[in-house]
């Protein structure tokens, strides 16, 4: 069974000026595509010919772990930005975070030091565990929360392809981007 | 090294960022000026300042760079990735050039030429470790005893360190973080390790092979 790149639900200028065209050209274009098609190109005579992205993410190692784990990552990224985003949780989420975190703003704050300190290439998460509690994790390159049996809810791709174009060095500045661009309502769609 | 050392002990004992021996210009058009200014001034000196705080008031203080980096498990990982980003950035100017690679000669080349087959062989083999190391690295040539062999490690990771499961005296590095070529050359890895392969100082590793 071949993977397919998702087509985004948006145009790739639709994220600027937070994360510009060119970027989303590579990104998604060209990262995004190059997962997908190195994944295909593993899968034939693996066990895992027939498996999901989930169980690929879950049971695999080496290349079909980072490339599968990749395509995952990358299509979770995407389709919670928008141009035009709910710009805060409302509800049983909203509900959850200020239990959780105290407030919306405290859990920004330390989501974006968990993205901002990530040391090399990676991600910066917010999940739901097993008992409904939610927490901020880093994985470093392809890792994945699913792994560890956490739900993951949002994410930020702090690997320097999703930055260096538009921010170079100033990671914390292409995380302050990623807030504005970040719809409130499907993360809300996936707790 | 000798000349950080020196200029170790004449600064309060703090790391002192080497200074570039060549523009920023100079390994156009394979590495790009922008792409040199940023590395330079942003992440290398980002490393060097962020080293100098952590190790600042421990027993590290004063220590040479190798001798930080041998102990490394022992302390904080800032410890360990600002060691690293200094050390593996210093190596990394030091072995590219102006004007063209040099050739390997003497002795290395007969190194080179035993463990590898030839240089074209060695070359491969090294492109090919820089190219697949998945995520942020580097890709090294180490001589461990009387032996070369071709690594790659993990971020700021290097073969100095008590951590890390390749051993042995880095003579030749190339950076595959993606900040080393993504102004230029954005996800096509390959093609800026093809061009790293035109500014080698082939003299500074054989400097560091003999030393």
């Amino acid at each position: 069974m071949a993977f397919e790149l998702p087509k985004l639900p948006y145009a790739l200028d639709a994220l600027e000026p937070h994360i510009s065209k060119k970027t989303l050209e590579f990104h998604y274009g060209k990262h995004h595509q190059g997962y997908v098609t190195k994944l295909n190109g593993l899968i034939p005579g693996s066990p895992f010919e027939n498996a999901d992205l989930e169980e690929i993410i879950k049971k695999s190692e080496g290349g079909i772990f980072n490339n599968g784990a990749q395509v995952w990552n990358h299509t979770f990224y995407f389709f919670q930005l928008s141009g035009s985003p709910k710009t805060a949780p409302e509800g049983a989420l909203k509900s959850a975070i200020e239990r959780d975190f105290g407030s919306l703003e405290s859990f920004k704050e330390k989501f974006s030091n968990a993205a901002a300190t990530l040391f090399g290439s990676g991600w910066a998460w917010l999940v739901k565990n097993a008992d409904g509690k939610l927490e901020i994790i880093q994985t470093a390159n392809a890792g994945n929360p699913l792994r560890e049996g956490k739900t993951p809810l949002l994410t930020c791709d702090v690997w320097e392809h999703a930055y260096y174009l538009d921010k170079q060095n100033l990671r914390p500045t292409y995380i302050e981007e990623f807030w504005r661009v970040l719809d409130w309502g499907v993360v809300e769609s996936r707790f | 090294m000798k000349n950080i050392e020196l200029q170790k002990t004449i600064s309060d004992m703090s790391f002192i960022q080497p200074e570039l021996k060549y523009d920023y210009t100079a390994l156009e058009p394979y590495i790009d000026a922008r792409t040199m200014e940023i590395h330079y001034t942003k992440h290398h000196a980002g490393y060097t300042n962020n080293l100098n705080k952590a190790i600042e008031g421990t027993e590290l203080d004063g220590k040479t760079i190798e001798e930080v980096l041998s102990v490394v498990s022992k302390f904080p990982a800032a410890v360990r990735n600002n060691a690293g980003g200094f050390y593996n950035h210093n190596l990394y100017w030091e072995v590219m050039q102006p004007g063209g690679s040099s050739e390997p000669k003497g002795e290395l080349a007969d190194a080179i030429n035993s463990a590898f087959g030839s240089l074209d062989a060695f070359k491969d083999v090294f492109s090919k470790a820089a190219a697949t190391r998945f995520g942020s690295g580097w890709a090294w040539l180490i001589k461990d005893g009387n032996e070369l062999k071709v690594e790659s490690t993990p971020n700021q990771d290097n073969p100095l360190m008590d951590v890390s499961d390749v051993k042995g005296t880095p003579i030749l590095g190339i950076d595959v973080w993606e900040h080393a070529y993504y102004l230029n050359y954005q996800n096509r890895r390959p093609e800026y390790i093809e061009a790293f392969w035109k500014v080698i100082n082939w003299d500074e590793v054989d400097r560091r092979f003999k030393g």
